[in-house]
C-alpha cells in the first residue's frame, strides 16, 4: 500500500484544526452550566478538616462541610449553619445549639449532635496528632484530654442532649467563641464513613478519597486527581440546596504564573493570587478584574533576644525605627500592603491600636548611641535569615541598605530552603529571622498570644511575666472594653520591648472574573459558596 | 538475548539496593522533617505523629521496615497528602508523564534525525551551516524560556491552542514541542557526527561503487550503522522524558509525576521521594537494557562488547 503524503497532511491538519482551541472557554461554560473554575495556586494536602492546616485546604473544605454556624458573605456576621439557633448561659460558659432537623450528610444520613461529639473526640484524641487541636481548648477539659492527662472523653465539656441538641461547656468565657466555630477544626465528620475505613484516629484512612467521601456541605466530592482537578457538584441533600446557585466547582491547583495566564485566557473565574510583576498591569488595564482585600496577617522579623547586641531593647527599637516602611510598601512591594507600626492588623475583631512608633532615623541613632554604638561604631555584624524567595530577598536587601545608611551598621543575608529554615527557627539558631503570622480567628488574641512565654511559636527567647499577666487577664475578662484595654497595654509593651519587629500587614490580591457575583471581601478570606453565582456577560 | 536480560536483572538488584539506601540516608540527613510547619506543632502532637509514622524508631529499624514493605510491593503512605498511598499517586500521574514523554520523544526523533542526516549529507554546505547553529540554539534555550515563547505565539497571539491543561488532543502539542526540542538538538548533532564517520567507511564506498541506489546506501547501510551512538543516548533520554519535567508540568499544568518528584523533596515527603526515586531507577535500568538489546539486534557483534 502506497503512502499518500498529501492525504496524510490533509488529515493531520484537519485533526489539528478540529481539536485546536476549545470553542467554548471555561468562563463561557461556567456561565452556561453555573460551574465555577477556581485556581487554588497549589494542591490541597488533604480535605480532612481535622488534619488540614492551610487556606488552600480550607477553600476546598468550605464547599464540602458545614459547621454549627456560618459567616454571612456580605455582612461578615455569624449566621446559622447546621445549628438554626443557640443560647448562651448568663456566665458565658455554656452554649446550647439546636440543629436543623433537615441537615443531611451527602449520603442522606441526618446530621446529629452525636456526629459533632464524635468529631471533637477524634480531633482531640492525641493519637490522631491533629495539628490544630488546640483550637478546641476553650472547651472544658479539652486540653487535659488532648495532652493525655486523662483518656476519659466524658470529662470534656461536649454533650449530645439529643440528636438535635448539642451542649458545649467552656473552660472560661470566650467572647470570640462563635467565630471559632467557623474554623474547620470545629466541623463535623461522618462517623460511619470514617470507621468503615479504619480507626477514627487512623491518619492513613482513605475516607477522603472520592469513592468514600461523605460531607455535609453545599457540595459533594465528585472527583479528585492530584495536580489536575478536584471537582465537586451540588449536594442534593444539603438543607439549603435551593439557595445554592452554583451547580459545581472545579478546583484547579495551577501554580501562580500559569494561573494568571489561565485567567487571561478565560480558563478560570477566580485565582488565589496575582504575580507581583503583573499587579501594576492589572491596576492600569483591568482594574475591575483585580481585588485587593485586607488579610489577617503580619510580616515581621524576629529578634533572638538571647544574642547580643539584640538582647538590648534599645537596639531592637533603633533597628525598627530606622526602616522606612512607606518606601518598602510603595516602591518595593507595590501590592497594596499596609505599613505596620504595631503587631496586630487593624480592625482585628473590632480591636485597633494606634501606631506605636514611626519612621524616625534620628531617634533610632540616639537609641543606638545610648546602647553604646554611636553612629554604629563597634556594632557587630549579624545575620538575617529568611526562607528562599525573591520577594523576601528584595525586602531584606532594602532593609540592609536602610540600616547601613541610617545607622552605619552591616548585616549579612542568609536564605535557606523552607524546611531548613523551619529547622533553624525551631532550634532558635538565628540572630534575626523573617517570619509571618496569619490569624486563625478574628480576634487579637490569635496574634498577641504569640509572644506569651509558653507559646511554642515564639522563637525569640523573649519572655515577660507582665505581658503574660495582661494576656491572662484579657482571656478571663468578660467585659469587652476592659478586655481590649488589656490587649492594648500588652501590645504597647510588646512594641516597647520589640522582640518582634512588624514590617507590614498582608493584603490578598486575586483576579476575579466580572461574571462572578456574590464575592465579598472578608478578612479571614471566608467566602461561602452558597452566595456565589455566575452571570452571562 | 535471554541470558543477557537475566544477567542484567540480577545485576540490577544490588544497584537498586544501593539507590534505596543512599536515598534513605540522604533524606534523613537533610535538615527539617516532613511535619515541620510554620505554625509549629506542639511537641506532644509532633511526637504522636512521628510515632504513627514510625519516625521515632532508630534509623536502622525505619530502614528495615521500609525494605520489608518494599519487598511486599508497598511504597507506603505519602506524608504530605494524607490518605494517599504513594502507589496511587504514581499510578495516577505516571501515565500522563509517559504519554507526554512519548510525544516529546517522537518530536525529538522527528526533528533531530532528519536534521542530523541532512546536515551530514550536505556537510560543509549552506544547509549544514544553517542547521547546526539552529540545533545549538535548541540546546541553549531552556524549556522555561522556550515554553512561554511558544505559548506567546500559539496561544496568546494566534489563539490556536489552549494556554494550559491536559484535556484535548491539542493540549499535548506545546508541552511535547517544548520538551522534545531540547533533545532533538542533541540527537541532530549526534546523528550528524556519527553519520559523517560512517560515510567515510570502506563498505559505504564499496556499496556506491557497486552502483547501489544512493537512497538504499544511505538508509539501509549508513544510517543504520550510524544509529549506535544515537541509540545509546536515546535510552536515558526516553527514561528522562517519561519521568516528567517539573518545569514543563508547571508551565502547562500537566498532571504528571515530575512535579511530585521535585516537591516531595522540598516537603520532606520521605516515602514519596523514595517511591519516585526507585520507580525512576527501575525505569532507567529497563530502558538501558532495552537499548542494549536493540543494539545487539542491529549489530550482533556488539553482543560480546
Amino acid at each position: 500500500m502506497r503512502f499518500h503524503l498529501r492525504e496524510f497532511v490533509t488529515a493531520l491538519l484537519w485533526l489539528t484544526c478540529t481539536s485546536c482551541s476549545e470553542f467554548e472557554t471555561n468562563v463561557e461554560r461556567g456561565a452556561r452550566t453555573q460551574t465555577l473554575y477556581y485556581g487554588l495556586g497549589t494542591e490541597p494536602a488533604t480535605i480532612d478538616p481535622h488534619l488540614a492546616t492551610g487556606l488552600t485546604e480550607f477553600n476546598v473544605m468550605l464547599a464540602l462541610f458545614e459547621g454549627l454556624v456560618n459567616i454571612d458573605a456580605k455582612t461578615g456576621t455569624i449566621v446559622p449553619g447546621v445549628a438554626t439557633s443557640w443560647q448562651q448561659s448568663k456566665n458565658g460558659l455554656r452554649y446550647t445549639f439546636h440543629l436543623n432537623p433537615a441537615a443531611r450528610w451527602s449520603n442522606g444520613d441526618p446530621v446529629r449532635a452525636e456526629d459533632f461529639c464524635f468529631a471533637y473526640q477524634r480531633i482531640l484524641s492525641p493519637q490522631l496528632g491533629a495539628p490544630y487541636a488546640y483550637m478546641l481548648y476553650p472547651i472544658r477539659g479539652a486540653k487535659a484530654f488532648h495532652t493525655g492527662k486523662t483518656n476519659q472523653f466524658h470529662t470534656v465539656g461536649v454533650q449530645a442532649i439529643n440528636a438535635q441538641t448539642l451542649e458545649i461547656e467552656l473552660e472560661q468565657a470566650t467572647p470570640y467563641f462563635l467565630s471559632l466555630l467557623t474554623h474547620n477544626t470545629w466541623w463535623p465528620v461522618h462517623p460511619q464513613t470514617i470507621l468503615a475505613h479504619g480507626r477514627s484516629t487512623d491518619r492513613l484512612a482513605p475516607w477522603t478519597q472520592p469513592e468514600n467521601f461523605v460531607g455535609n456541605g453545599p457540595f459533594r466530592l465528585q472527583a479528585w486527581r492530584l495536580k489536575h482537578r478536584l471537582s465537586v457538584d451540588k449536594n442534593p441533600y444539603y438543607h439549603g440546596r435551593d439557595s445554592v446557585k452554583l451547580n459545581g466547582i472545579h478546583f484547579l491547583p495551577i501554580e501562580q504564573n500559569a494561573e494568571e495566564r489561565a485567567f487571561r485566557a478565560d480558563y478560570l473565574h477566580l485565582t488565589s493570587s496575582v504575580p507581583i510583576h503583573r499587579i501594576d498591569w492589572y491596576r492600569k488595564h483591568l482594574p475591575d478584574h483585580m481585588r485587593t482585600e485586607p488579610a489577617l496577617g503580619v510580616y515581621y522579623y524576629v529578634f533572638n533576644t538571647a544574642k547580643p547586641p539584640l538582647d538590648d531593647p534599645r537596639v531592637r527599637r533603633a533597628l525598627a525605627y530606622a526602616i522606612d516602611r512607606e518606601a518598602l510598601t510603595q516602591h518595593i512591594l507595590k501590592a497594596g500592603q499596609v505599613p505596620a507600626y504595631h503587631f496586630t492588623p487593624p480592625n482585628t475583631g473590632a480591636y485597633s491600636i494606634a501606631a506605636q512608633f514611626q519612621y524616625d532615623p534620628e531617634r533610632a541613632r540616639r537609641l543606638l548611641a545610648e546602647a553604646g554604638y554611636p553612629q554604629g561604631q563597634g556594632f557587630p555584624e549579624f545575620e538575617l535569615t529568611y526562607n528562599t524567595s525573591e520577594a523576601h530577598r528584595t525586602l531584606a536587601v532594602a532593609i540592609q541598605q536602610m540600616w547601613h545608611k541610617e545607622l552605619g551598621i552591616q548585616i549579612r543575608l542568609y536564605n535557606q530552603e523552607w524546611k531548613a529554615y523551619l529547622a533553624t527557627r525551631q532550634a532558635k539558631d538565628f540572630e534575626l529571622l523573617r517570619a509571618a503570622w496569619f490569624g486563625d480567628y478574628n480576634d487579637p488574641y490569635t496574634f498577641l498570644s504569640l509572644a506569651e512565654s509558653d507559646n511554642g511559636n515564639n522563637p525569640s527567647n523573649w519572655s515577660d511575666p507582665r505581658y503574660d499577666q495582661w494576656m491572662d487577664l484579657a482571656a478571663k475578662t468578660l467585659d469587652p472594653a476592659e478586655r481590649l484595654s488589656y490587649f492594648q497595654r500588652a501590645e504597647s509593651y510588646l512594641m516597647e520591648e520589640m522582640p518582634f519587629m512588624p514590617l507590614y500587614f498582608y493584603v490578598t490580591n486575586r483576579l476575579i472574573h466580572p461574571s462572578l457575583e456574590g464575592w465579598y471581601p472578608h478578612i479571614l478570606d471566608y467566602h461561602p459558596y452558597q452566595s456565589l453565582s455566575i452571570k452571562q456577560l | 538475548m535471554l541470558s543477557i536480560s537475566l544477567r542484567r536483572i540480577v545485576q540490577a538488584i544490588p544497584t537498586l539496593c544501593f539507590i534505596a539506601t543512599a536515598t534513605f540516608l540522604l533524606l534523613r540527613l537533610a535538615p527539617g522533617g516532613p511535619f515541620d510547619q510554620e505554625k509549629a506543632l506542639a511537641p506532644e502532637v509532633k511526637a504522636q505523629v512521628e510515632a504513627f509514622y514510625g519516625l521515632d524508631q532508630p534509623l536502622w529499624q525505619q530502614y528495615l521496615h521500609y525494605l520489608g514493605n518494599l519487598l511486599q510491593g508497598e511504597l507506603g503512605p505519602s506524608y504530605k497528602y494524607a490518605g494517599w498511598q504513594v502507589e496511587r499517586i504514581i499510578g495516577q500521574s505516571f501515565p500522563v508523564s509517559l504519554e507526554l514523554g512519548c510525544w516529546a520523544f517522537l518530536v525529538a526523533l522527528a526533528i533531530g534525525l532528519p536534521i542530523g542526516i541532512a546536515a551530514a549529507l550536505k556537510n560543509g554546505r549552506i544547509l549544514d551551516q544553517l542547521l547546526m547553529p539552529t540545533s545549538a540554539l535548541g540546546i541553549c534555550l531552556p524549556p522555561f524560556v522556550l515554553g512561554p515563547v511558544l505559548l506567546l505565539i500559539f496561544s496568546s497571539a494566534c489563539g490556536w491552542l489552549n494556554p494550559l491543561g491536559w484535556h484535548s488532543a491539542s493540549d499535548r502539542i506545546l508541552p511535547a514541542l517544548t520538551m522534545g526540542t531540547f533533545y532533538a538538538a542533541f540527537i541532530a548533532r549526534l546523528m550528524r557526527a556519527s553519520l559523517l564517520e560512517v560515510l567515510q567507511q570502506n563498505y559505504i564506498t564499496s556499496a556506491r561503487a557497486k552502483g547501489l541506489n544512493p537512497a538504499r546506501v544511505i538508509g539501509l547501510h549508513a544510517v543504520r550503522n550510524a544509529l549506535h551512538p544515537v541509540l545509546a543516548y536515546l535510552g536515558p533520554t526516553l527514561a528522562g522524558l517519561i519521568t516528567g519535567s517539573f518545569v514543563i508540568e508547571s508551565i502547562f499544568f500537566v498532571p504528571g509525576l515530575g512535579q511530585f518528584f521535585v516537591q516531595a523533596a522540598f516537603n520532606r515527603d520521605y516515602t514519596l521521594v523514595m517511591g519516585t526515586v526507585l520507580f525512576y531507577a527501575v525505569l532507567i535500568l529497563c530502558f538501558n537494557l532495552l537499548v542494549d538489546l536493540i543494539q545487539i539486534w542491529l549489530n550482533p557483534r556488539s553482543r560480546d562488547a
